[in-house]
Formats: structure tokens, sequence, C-alpha cells
């Protein structure tokens, strides 16, 4: 099973934290990838907060194509950073990794936030489709303060590869997942963590909804809702339906995903509403034992599961570090200071929420609302 | 020598001819008369015959030839008497002494429409092969991440919903301080829905059932919901229901389908001020899956007393309905019309959805009904589906499966995004061999929100001896030897409803146990995997294709 380590702190840390934690957990992913999204970040990238970032990987015919597009609609590019790889044995070097910040096109430089990301949505999905068939082109998000970076090999040996050990690189929210290869053909687009317009997420586990919640997704006319290279990115793509296309709070996730049987409904204060999601959004409910850690645009970061989610995720820190795992091996190498005894391990009704600048855990209960 | 015209039998049928034959054991008769006075069709009678034996009664071997007279039960040729292997008589026999064979070379239907009236029968399409759902596995078994899980131990939520759903963005409501709040100053219209159990007793009408077995399922599907906490429902089929039932605070339970003859609906009109409690839905009925272009039929030998009363016609006489519904123009135009005519009459508190028999059509129904509001669902029967009374030729040849008919109904739906708006129930053929369950699951997997049965349940509940070889199946000629489908009180008494009652509380709960364990291992267990289309699998490369699930072989 894939394993996930998010961290969030009110201080800028480096992905190295992640791997380490990954590494400890080592026996339950088999090095067939690993998927890293920062948010919140620091150094050279802190003054460029309010541009967007494209990260991916590109060919050398690939950056050709991708730089005439972005010309063609009008981005500027202002700042290109690209990780110092390093040889590292077994893993197979692309051309060119990336993260590039870019300026909007003039026409849109007045236009409302959400043009802007509309825009921002369609230029990613237009340049995956220009690199699909020959994988000249793969980006992975282009959304301002966000970089992510995906490769196929073992957690530890990719940060050496990405030399993020000697880089300055920091992030307040950083996701990593360690990938277990399932189901599917090894695909970068199949690693997590997913990203779609300032919410992304990871999950373990095995998504047996899979299917239906596709086909919810894929048929709600929003372009974003492609891919499932991966039955995961269903989760990352509910998150953002359910908080920003329909505009509910994000507790409300929990109630879609693992809805409550009639009688909880009727405990809540807000059941009516809860009773109506439940049938409305009844397609949407994940019904696998899946544990979703994630995170929204502002910087909320959280944990669900599924009840039939065998063994839990765990939820732990220190006032202004706090980190969401599968394992609680990775929380020990990640914040060993903190008080064990507090840990949360979120049960059937729970959703765990960090909010931004990491001060304290939230429980938020299901039955009570 | 006898002269040769005494040897002509011509223009008469032989034993051979006929679908059944049976096999009397002379030497275990005791010659009670049990069978001759049990079977429905006078296939038996008893006779006389001379027999020739050779006797020897002294010290020595002397044999001589005499002749005697003994009575024997002997098997009709007239084709109204034909043996139609109900095997009542070796039910009643107290010897084992009598049974009827299947004879698979039989030229029946050859010669079945005397007096240039076809055959006429109940039952179902008479195909005994394989149906396409029961080509149909459960192939997706969660071994690998997360281990399949404990039918028996975790929660399993196996419910669906009944009535429009409105879209998420449709909702009225919004947030207040932090919550969803029901916003109800919007004016916005609701759609009544209901959460019932995913599997329902479909429209059989009382009038084609017995009173005895209509009471029977009436009282099975009150306890499931009473007692056991199963929210099974059933529909009424055609022709009213019992006033006492309208008015009680049951009524919840039941479906009242309003077809193409109307019976049945004065009274059921005249009880609304009384009703305690709304019915759990309205069923509109366009089409039955056994007999496509076919209105309901009760013929004059069944509409006696009771059923004269609830459908306010007078006694004894035939009771067709017409293929369509005579006071509306097209079919848009009637489920316009009706629905919004059902909906008004319960002030818009109960669902309303209609019936239509499996067609290549279907599609174009459903996009009538994805752009009007108010309907609630669309009941879809296929050709498997069951009947009490219809043509064979309209059984045997007319309609369309209900697999591939409900698979491209729902990946229409998907393809306008609107496949949780309108439920589609699927009808007609599950639990044909006895898989109810399997059938069901696979139902559910292919797009079905609920799943309707009959047949099924009058094979199980009271022992209905129909089966594909068209055994028995003279439900339409008020003679039904177990007492489901006549009006007969001396047949019908045969029949206990609370046995029938018990028979049907036992079936949904091995039904719902037999759910799990095919939900389990698929990792299934808090909503009803519909569409969950990966799950299952054909046995055929063709029916997978067309199905567009995979093939394993
Ligand atoms: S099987 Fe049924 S129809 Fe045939 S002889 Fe026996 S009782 Fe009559
Ligand atoms: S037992 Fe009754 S209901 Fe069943 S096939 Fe025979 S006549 Fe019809």
């Amino acid at each position: 099973m894939c394993r996930l380590v998010a961290i969030t702190s009110d201080e800028y840390f480096s992905p190295v934290e992640n791997i380490l934690a990954l590494e400890t957990m080592k026996e339950g992913h088999d090095g067939s990838g690993m998927g890293l999204i920062l948010k919140g970040l620091g150094g050279e990238f802190e003054e460029l907060k309010d541009y967007p970032i494209l990260s991916g990987i590109c060919s050398k015919e690939g950056i050709n194509k991708l730089d005439s597009y972005m010309d063609k609609i009008g981005f500027r590019l202002k700042y290109a950073w690209t990780p110092k790889t390093r040889h590292v044995k077994g893993i197979e070097a692309r051309d060119y990794y990336f993260a590039r910040v870019y300026d909007y096109p003039d026409v849109y430089r007045d236009r409302s936030q959400e043009d802007k990301e509309a825009l921002l949505l369609k230029t990613r999905i237009t340049l995956r489709k220009l690199g699909q068939d020959d994988e000249s082109i793969i980006v992975f998000s282009f959304y301002p303060d966000i970089i992510t970076l995906k490769e196929v090999g073992d957690p530890l040996q990719l940060g050496t590869f990405f030399g993020l050990d000697k880089s300055p690189l920091r992030a307040k929210i950083i996701f990593a997942q360690g990938r277990q290869n399932t189901n599917y053909a090894i695909n970068l687009y199949a690693c997590h963590p997913f990203f779609i317009q300032g919410y992304g997420t990871m999950t373990n586990g095995e998504n047996t909804a899979f299917i239906p919640i596709r086909e919810f997704l894929s048929s709600r006319g929003f372009p974003g809702y492609i891919g499932y290279n991966s039955d995961s990115e269903v989760f990352c793509h509910i998150l953002h339906y359910i908080c920003r296309r329909l505009g509910y709070p994000l507790f409300y996730y929990k109630d879609v995903i693992t809805p409550l049987n009639d009688a909880e409904i009727n405990m809540r204060p807000d059941s009516e509403a809860v009773r109506f999601l439940k049938m409305s959004l009844r397609p949407l409910c994940i019904d696998g034992p899946n544990c979703v850690i994630g995170f929204t645009p502002d910087g909320t970061c959280f944990m669900v599961q599924d009840a039939k989610k065998l063994r839990p995720g765990v939820v732990g820190g220190v006032a202004g570090k706090y980190g969401l795992m599968s394992e609680e091996c990775g929380l020990d190498s990640a914040i060993p200071e903190r008080d064990k005894s507090k840990d949360i391990f979120p049960m059937k009704y729970d959703m765990v929420i960090v909010r931004p600048g990491a001060g304290e855990v939230e429980v938020w209960n299901q039955l009570h609302g | 020598m006898e002269p040769a015209t005494r040897l002509d039998n011509n223009h008469e049928l032989s034993l051979h001819d006929f679908p059944y034959i049976i096999r009397w054991r002379d030497d275990r008769c005791k010659r009670c008369g049990r069978c001759t006075a049990v079977c429905p069709m006078f296939a038996i009678e008893p006779a006389v015959m001379v027999q020739r034996v050779l006797r020897s009664e002294g010290s020595l071997p002397e044999p001589k030839a005499v002749r005697r007279v003994v009575t024997i039960i002997k098997q009709s040729t007239d084709i109204g008497k034909y043996c139609t292997g109900c095997a009542t008589c070796s039910l009643v026999c107290p010897n084992d002494a009598i049974e009827p064979e299947y004879n698979p070379r039989h030229k029946f239907i050859f010669h079945k429409n005397k007096g240039g009236h076809p055959y006429r029968r109940g039952g179902r399409r008479n195909s005994p092969g394989l149906s396409t759902l029961d080509r149909l596995r459960f192939t997706r078994i969660s071994m690998l991440t997360d281990p399949a899980l404990d039918a028996g131990r975790h929660e399993f939520r196996i419910r669906t919903y009944l009535g429009r759903i409105l879209p998420a963005e449709e909702l009225p409501v919004k947030v207040v301080g932090g919550r969803l709040e029901v916003d109800r100053k919007s004016g916005k219209f609701i759609p009544p829905v209901r959460e019932i159990y995913p599997v329902m007793i479909g429209s059989m009408s009382i009038g084609a059932l017995s009173p005895n077995m209509w009471e029977g399922l009436a009282m099975g599907v009150t306890y499931l919901n009473e007692v056991e906490g199963m929210p099974v429902v059933m529909c009424s089929g055609e022709g009213g229901m019992p006033r006492r039932l309208l008015k009680s605070r049951f009524i919840k339970y039941f479906i009242p389908q309003i077809a193409s003859g109307y019976f049945g609906w004065d009274e059921i009109v005249r009880a609304i001020p009384d009703m305690i409690e709304d019915p759990c839905a309205i069923e509109i009925k366009y089409g039955q899956g056994a007999k496509p272009g076919d209105g309901g039929l009760l013929m004059a030998h069944k509409v006696l007393k009771l059923i004269a009363e609830i459908r306010g016609v007078p006694m004894g006489v035939d009771l067709p309905s017409p293929p369509t519904h005579q006071t509306k123009y097209s079919i848009e135009e009637a489920v316009a019309k009706m629905i919004q005519s059902m909906y008004m009459a319960w002030g818009f508190r109960v669902p309303v959805y209609p019936k239509i028999s499996g067609s290549r059509t279907a599609k174009a129904v459903l996009n009538n009904l994805v752009r009007n509001p108010y309907a609630a669902a669309l009941s879809i029967d296929g050709d498997d589906g069951g009947t009490g009374a219809a043509y064979n030729v309209s059984m045997d040849s007319m309609g369309h499966p209900i697999a591939s008919n409900l698979r491209e109904c729902y990946l229409d739906l998907v393809a306008q995004g609107k496949q949780n708006e309108l439920p589609l129930i699927a009808a007609g053929g599950a639990g044909k061999r006895g898989n109810l369950a399997a059938n069901a699951a696979a139902l559910f997997m292919l797009g079905a929100s609920a799943v309707s049965i009959g047949k099924y349940i009058m094979q199980a509940a009271a022992g209905c001896f129909g089966d594909e070889y068209n055994r028995c199946n003279v439900c339409n000629l008020g003679r039904c030897p177990r007492g489901i489908t006549t009006q007969d009180p001396r047949l019908y008494r045969r029949l206990d409803p609370d046995v029938v009652a018990e028979r049907v509380v036992e079936v949904f709960k091995s039904l719902d146990v037999e759910l799990r364990k095919i939900f389990a291992p698929m990792g299934r267990s808090t909503e009803l995997p519909i569409g969950m289309s990966d799950g299952i699998s054909a046995d055929d490369p063709a029916i997978a294709e067309r199905l567009k699930i995979s093939y394993v072989c």
C-alpha cells in the first residue's frame, strides 16, 4: 500500500524531511515512484507568490513545443527552476525537470482570479495533451505557490537524484507519497499527490467505486476532471468539486465520501442538508478502505478515512509543526520531539484538520457536525 | 383382424405430440382417484381397459388366457386437455404412482390454435437457456491493497432511492455560519424521494393473483418493513387495492399502479381523502416486458365478486386493458400529463414513474423523462418478465432483453451526467434460474438503481410450478393448481397466506445475506454499487463488448 507523508509547519522546511519519513516506511512502498507537492514556498519563490508555477518534465523536443505554446498564449517566463540532478544508479534521468514561474498574458492582467485559474487549467490540459503521445511534455500543476515533482524510483534515491539534500528548496506544506504500484502500469500521471486548482490529495487503499465516481466526475462538464490514470485521482477532484464547484465547507467532503446512515444523519444539526447531499452525491461515496490526506487553497491540511480502513493513518506533532502520515514511524522520523500520547488516529467519524500555521489539531466529528 | 377403418386414427394427436407424457404405474396405483380430481386440465381420467392375462392356478402349470377389465389412468389426447406437466397429480398421489415426463420432441404449438384462437397462457418466455444475466460473474475481488470485507461483521447498507434526485448544483442549500442550511425561501420544488430496499416486488394485480396470494405477499412486505427493518416495497399491478389497505398506515409500503384500463382507480381516488399515509410511489404502466404492445388481460372466469368490487366492474366479463392509454395522444404527452396529474393527486408528495417494456426505443422514452423534472424513475421490464395472461407469440418472440437495454439507458444517462438523477428500475428475468442475488447485483453494476421481481417471488414464496419448459403456465385460465393465480375459492384456499408471507420474509432475508456475500468480497458496503461495471465480466466476448464490461474465460 502506498505510503503517505504530509508535513505542515509555520516555518519553511526541506522536502528531505518527508523523504526521510518515507524511508522509515520502506517496506510499504516498492520504489515504483514518488510524488512531492510543495505549497507555501520559501527561498527564491517567496517573492513570486502571485505568479503561476508550471511544474513538469519535458524532453528536448518537448521544451521547445512548450515554449512556443506558452509564447503563443502570451505567458511570459519570469523565473525557471530546475533541480540539480545527479546520476543515481537505477534512476533513468529525463531531459528536463522544471518549475517555471510565468507572468499572466497581458489580457489577463486585470481579469478575475476565477478567469485566471480557468486559463491556468486550460493551459495545463492543453500542454498535457500536446505531449501525451510521445511523453515529450508531462505537466503536473500550473498554479501559484505550488511545485510538483514526480519520478519513478525509490524516494531516498530520488531525493539524491533531484539534489534535494543540497537544494535550498523549502516550503511550509509538503506532501509526499511513496508509491506501491498496484493496478496500473507505471505512469507519472498515476503518481500521487494529485492537484487541481489549489486542492491536493494523496490516498492509499483500494478504490472500489472508481468507475462510477469517474463516470460521475467526467460527466460534470468541467474540463479539469480528466486523467484518472490512477483511481486515486478522483479523491482530489471530489474535493475540488465539493469545496470549489459547490462551495461547501470542507467537512462536507467527509459527508460526501463516507456518508452517514439515516439514523446517524438525524443526529446532525444540519441533517436536512446532509440528507440531500447523501442523495445528490451518492455516486461520490468512495465506499472503499481509503485514507485521504489533502490540502485546500488556504493551506488547511486534513485526513479522513473510510470505516473499512483497517489501519488508520496518524496525525501528530507539536505546535507549529504537524505531520499527517500513513504510518507512525514516519511521524517519529519527522517530529520525534512530539508527545506521542497525543497522536490522533482518525476513526470512522473523524476528520482531522490542521489549519495553516499548524498551531493545533482539530478533530471534526461527523456525528455531531 | 379388425377392419382397417378402425385403425385409422388420423386427425388425432398421439401422446408424443404432447409436451408432457404421464407415466402412470399400474403396480403402484391404488385407484384412489386423487390425481384425476386435482388435475387442472382434466388431462387424465379414470378409464377401463380390457387386459388379456395368462393365469395358472393349479399345482401344475396350466396357463390359461383370461380377459379382465381393469381401471386405469388414461391421458387425454385432446389438445384442450393437454397435460401441462404441473405435477399436481404427483403431489397428491399417496403411492408415487404418477408423474409427468417432459417430451422434448413435442409438437404442441403446431396444434394449440383450435378454432383459430392462438395459444394464450401465463408465465414467461419459454427459453430455458442461460440468460445474459446468468453469464455474468463478479470478478473484481479485493485482494491486494486491502482485504475483502467480512460479510458477517461489517455494517452493510443495502438501500436505494426511488424518486427524482436533484443534482447538487440545484439543491436549495446555502452556507450559513459555516454550515449548510436548506433554503426554505428558494421556492424550489424538491421532488419526493423514498429510501427503499433495492429489490422490490413488481406489479402483479389482485385479479391476476388470488386474494390469498396477494394478501400473503402484502403481509410479508409489511412484516419486512415493520419487524425486520427492511424497506421492501411492492407494486399493486393494475386493478386497484383493497380499500382497507388503502386507508391503512401500511399503504406506504405499496406502489399503486395505474394502467391503460384505469381499473381500480375509482376506488383509489375515492379513498384519497381518507388515507392516513401516502403510498410509496405511483407506477404508470405503459408496457410489460412479457407482452410488449399488449394491455393487461383478465379473463372473465377470474372476474369474481371481490375483483369486480375492487375494479368497479360487473362480474364475469373479460377485462382487457387497451395496449395504450387511450386518452392520450402520444407517449410524450401521456407521460408528462399523467405524471403531473398523479403528482397533483397527492399534493406532490409521492414519486410517480412510468414502467415500459424493454425496447430499442427505451432511450427515447428515457430522454423524455430526463427533461421532465417530475419523472421519478424509469422502470424497464425486459422480455424475460412474466405475465398472468398473454399470447404465446408475444411472450416467446416479442421484447428486448433487460441487460443491454438497461446498460444502454444507463450509459446514456452517464453521457448526460444524469445517472444519479433518474433511477432506473430493471425488471424481467431477475432470478430466472433462481440466482436472484447474483442477477440483481449484476443489474446494479450495469446501472440499475433497483430491481423488480415477479415470477421469482411466486416460485419462491408460493411454489409456482411454472418454468421455461412451459410447465403449468395456465395462470390465465383461473385454474392455478397452487392457488396463486385463480379467483376460485376451491383452488385458492389451498394457499395459506401466512405461509406465503413467511416465505417472502425468508426470501428477502436470505437475499440480503447473499447480496452481502457478493458485495463484501468486492469491498463494497456503504452504497449500492450502481454502475460498478468493472466488478463484472461476461463469459462471452460479444456480450462483454455490448455491455461494455470485461470478458473472462
Ligand atoms: S401433471 Fe398436472 S396437468 Fe398433467 S396430469 Fe398431472 S395434474 Fe394434470
Ligand atoms: S402454479 Fe399457478 S401461477 Fe404457477 S404457472 Fe401454474 S397456474 Fe401459473
